[in-house]
């Protein structure tokens, strides 16, 4: 491939520093080898956290608890605001106590089959194993799991698997755990252990003598930048799928900590796999600022369908049922509706971009409760989804009961992230990551329940065993100075950047830049891709990037409160990592997981992966800024083996 | 829609605030208050004016960052509901809106309608928490929590923090906040251990930073999470057994 060979460099083999037992065994032996730090010593060493999410809060939390010094950044002004309080549905945990066949083999088996075989399956063993306790833990500082009439915990059964293992507090799981996450985050605070430095937002990372030494950052209300140094540094800072404009995700939530630190050494994994959820609440107008996710549990009572004919723009009352089209029932016949995500997201699309889109902007589908509302009564449909169909009609001003829902797909999750080893450090030494930013459980597609799952795994059970040990050694280290070169060239840089945002004098502000970006990304990076469009949308972005640093018009000064030079800096680096979601796209010649490449498909239209060569995670490396290969990123992978869930090709027809 | 908006802008937490008046033409039905805000600001940043500083996140009614007073209402003018489910709908075509950050003693402003709320977080830090350390809690299955219990418990943990009690408030009293942690921890088994003396710590620290509760009950039409009355009569009653049980649990 020609022209692949002047976006990339193809690199070497990385080694995910997997034990060589089975996966099973892996995590037990890694515990056993990793090293300790005597109590005494503990807090001689700062560890710097970034973000305060589950992963954040637990590990600063944790490692608090143990005694290190730690140090939190936060861009939010408490930590509960972290975007995990926005999960809904549950929490994941194999701990199989119904007679329903649940074990922890079973959960591995469901996490890497959704992944599509592209996540490592040790780190799934480590996530199931761990993932037993997180549940007492959770519980136990605070997060009032539902219960049964008997006192036990209840589950559901969740996200297409076949047993209930999904643990949950009504639909707002995800807020009963980050707020117990903050609340231990908040009582090491109290305890002097972690210090809380909020509305401080990560610029950059420092490297030093090859080593992850230091954050700077922007404090938001004053506009100083400065930097702190550490032993080691913890990112915990969410997932880049705002890179799309409009997602699921929280206006906040954006991927600068991970692509500085990228910038400064970290390789990036699978940046292109990226979920979009099938059944959001689609854009009613320019000004709706987000996709609201509705449950995915809505398509057990819902029918999905759009008009028959193209353009066909009567309300849906006035559509007979004969000319309406239930695509996926008619495409799937065994599954139907409940097709997994990605094939219910790519099919709606696919009825969308072909004129058949229903609404206002004619961008969504139905989906109707009509048969089930006449099968089952109003009063069953309504216990089943009163708070999703109570939202629906907030936002929309329709009531789901007498209109059929409209829904279309949306951006929600970034499987790809920071590549790191079993150990969950990147290949920066002493820069680790946890939850969303990093990468390893999830493949290319992510199971519903297992992202809260991985988050408070890593905070809580994951990195307080391994950061301890890259430390052991470092005994005696002193932190490095505020006045070594690191530190000044890196403050220096960000300096320059804020100022050069600042200065740009253009006319478009960074929002509209933010836009264009999402809208190439939407066309040409969703669910289905093709090499010529991402070929288009690489040029797209260059360009975009080229006109940014010019045409950019940032109000404001930077010695203050400035959101407006807050959106710009993401801006810029979305315009940057949107390039290498495009080649990395491009690049993997196959159709995995969450998208389809329309050149690697079956002769009926289905994904078809490509074990042979793409068994494997692309870890890129920034590109070389001179020399050979200047300007070309550099994609070296780490091949993956599966022992214990043998390959598969999946089939829903 | 016509909407005239009359929003405060503040410097800084020292400088003098005022309000200023914009028109919006376009503003639609569906719209909520935060995209009013959005919409005002596009407006201001094409005309080369520095937008209005104001928080929001999540923007699906979780995270608890949003939050100014709507015409004098925190949120806006539909109970139990946060800034982002509040709709432009509720509004007449033509009228004056005027929005403001969340008025409290408790919360000094940053900027604009950016306002301090770390007061309720040093309530938390005060005793809102659980000492358990990471690993050592026995089976949560081996510990019954009645179904009731749990439902109970989870009516109070619902709070988001968005502090649009105080400044429902007259008083701008933190009652329903520190009422809601302490009725939720009071309903769980770790938490129940430490009962009295985080009623002692938290009730300190929010008599430290907060007004009193004159039982005026604003707090309770304000709140997003529709944390319920009984929330205020824990205080009271947590802090009384604390008194008479001297112990820590």
């Amino acid at each position: 491939m020609e022209d692949l060979d002047s976006l990339r460099t193809i690199g070497s083999a990385i080694d995910g520093r997997v034990p060589d037992d089975h996966p099973a065994d892996a995590w037990e032996d890694r515990k056993l080898s990793y090293r300790l730090v005597n109590p005494a010593n503990r807090r001689k060493f700062t560890i710097i956290v970034v973000g305060t999410g589950l992963a954040g809060a637990g590990a600063a939390a944790a490692l608090g608890e143990l005694g290190y010094t730690v140090e939190v950044f936060s861009f939010h002004d408490v930590p509960r605001r972290a975007h995990s309080v926005a999960a809904q549905g549950g929490i994941n945990s194999p701990r199989a106590r119904a007679v329903d066949n649940d074990s922890v083999d079973r959960f591995v088996k469901d996490t890497i089959k959704g992944g599509d075989f592209r996540g490592r399956e040790a780190d799934a063993y480590r996530l199931g194993q761990e993932g037993i306790r997180v549940i007492d833990h959770m519980q136990a500082i605070g997060a009032p799991f539902a219960r049964e009439y008997g006192g036990e915990l209840a589950t559901r059964s969740f996200g297409g698997v076949q047993v209930s293992r999904t643990y949950y507090t009504r639909g707002q799981t995800g807020q009963q755990l980050q707020i117990a996450a903050a609340h231990a985050l908040s009582r090491q605070v109290a305890a002097g252990n972690c210090r809380l430095h909020s509305r401080q937002e990560m610029l950059d990372l420092i490297v030093a003598d090859g080593r992850a030494q230091g954050v700077v950052v922007r404090d938001m209300v004053s506009g100083k930048v400065r930097a702190m140094t550490a032993h080691a540094v913890i990112l915990a800072t969410g997932g880049y799928g705002n890179i799309f404009y409009k997602s699921t995700l929280a206006r906040m939530s954006n991927a600068t900590a991970i692509w500085r630190a990228h910038r400064r050494g970290a390789y990036f994994a699978n940046p292109c796999f990226v979920q979009i959820h099938p059944t959001a609440l689609p854009l009613m107008s320019q000004w709706q600022s987000k996709k609201i996710l509705m449950s995915e549990s809505l398509r057990n009572d819902g029918r999905i369908w759009a008009p028959a004919r193209a353009g066909d723009d009567r309300a849906p009352a006035d559509i007979p049922e004969a000319e309406r089209d239930y695509f996926l029932e008619r495409r799937y016949p065994a599954f139907g509706n409940l097709v997994p995500r990605d094939v219910a997201s790519r099919n709606i699309r696919e009825r969308i971009e072909a004129g058949y889109g229903v609404g206002p902007l004619r961008n969504a589908v139905y989906l109707d409760f009509a048969d089930s509302i006449a099968r089952l009564g109003r009063a069953v449909i309504r216990e089943r989804y009163s708070n999703l169909f109570d939202m629906y009609q907030d936002q929309s001003g329709e009531d789901p009961f007498e209109v059929p829902m409209r829904i279309a797909p949306s951006v929600h999750f970034s499987m790809g992230g920071l590549w790191s080893d079993f150990n969950q450090m990147t290949s920066v030494p002493g820069l680790f990551v946890g939850g969303e930013c990093g990468w390893g459980y999830h493949g290319a597609n992510r199971l519903g329940a297992n992202s809260l799952l991985s988050g408070c795994v890593d905070g809580w059970f994951t990195l307080p065993y391994s950061v301890p040990s890259y430390l052991a050694p470092l005994l005696g280290t002193p932190l490095l100075p505020l006045s070594d070169p690191a530190v000044t060239t890196a403050v220096h840089d960000v300096e320059s950047r804020l100022s050069a945002m600042l200065s740009a004098g253009g006319t478009r502000p960074p929002d509209s830049f933010a836009a264009e970006l999402g809208e190439i990304l939407d066309k040409h990076a969703s669910v289905t891709r093709n090499p010529e469009g991402l070929r288009l949308a690489i040029a797209q972005i260059r360009a975009l990037r080229e006109e940014f640093w010019t045409g950019v018009k940032v109000v404001g000064s930077g010695d203050r409160l400035n959101q407006e030079l807050e959106l710009a800096g993401r801006v810029a680096d979305y315009l940057e990592l949107g390039e290498l979601l495009c080649i990395d796209a491009l690049d993997r010649e196959e159709s995995a997981g969450a998208h389809l490449r329309t050149d690697h498909a079956t002769s009926d239209g289905e994904a078809m992966r490509d074990d042979e060569r793409w068994t494997m995670a692309s870890a890129w490396e920034a590109a070389p800024s001179s020399g050979v290969g200047a300007g070309k990123p550099i994609r070296h992978f780490e091949p993956l083996t599966f022992v214990a869930v043998p390959l598969e090709q999946r089939n829903y027809k | 829609m016509r909407l005239i908006l009359e929003v405060w802008r503040q410097e800084s937490p020292t400088a003098e605030g005022r309000f200023t008046v914009h028109e919006i033409t376009d503003a639609r039905e569906e719209m909520s208050i935060l995209e009013l805000l959005d919409r005002l600001n596009h407006q201001l940043v094409d005309n080369g004016e520095e937008p209005v500083a104001f928080e929001s996140d999540c923007r699906e009614g979780i995270c608890g960052t949003c939050g100014v007073d709507v015409n004098g209402v925190p949120h806006g003018p539909r109970d139990n509901a946060p800034a982002c489910f509040q709709h432009i709908r509720a509004l007449r075509d033509g009228a004056t809106v005027r929005i403001e950050p969340l008025r409290a003693l408790g919360f000094p402003v940053i900027r604009d309608l950016i306002v301090d709320r770390t007061g309720l977080d040093r309530i938390i830090q005060a005793g809102g928490t659980v000492a358990v350390d990471a690993g050592t809690a026995p089976d949560a299955d081996a510990l019954l929590v009645t179904h009731a219990d749990a439902e109970s418990a989870l009516d109070f943990a619902a709070c988001i923090g968005c502090g649009a009690c105080v400044s429902a408030c007259p008083n701008g009293s933190a009652h329903l906040f520190t009422g809601a942690k302490l009725a939720h921890l009071a309903l769980v088994p770790h938490g129940k251990k430490e009962r009295g003396r985080r009623a002692r710590a938290m009730v300190a620290q929010m008599e430290h930073e907060f007004g009193p509760c004159s039982q005026i009950r604003e707090c309770v039409l304000a709140c997003p999470a529709s944390i319920p009355i009984t929330a205020i009569a824990a205080v009271n009653k947590e802090r009384l057994r604390a008194a008479f049980w001297t112990r820590d649990n």
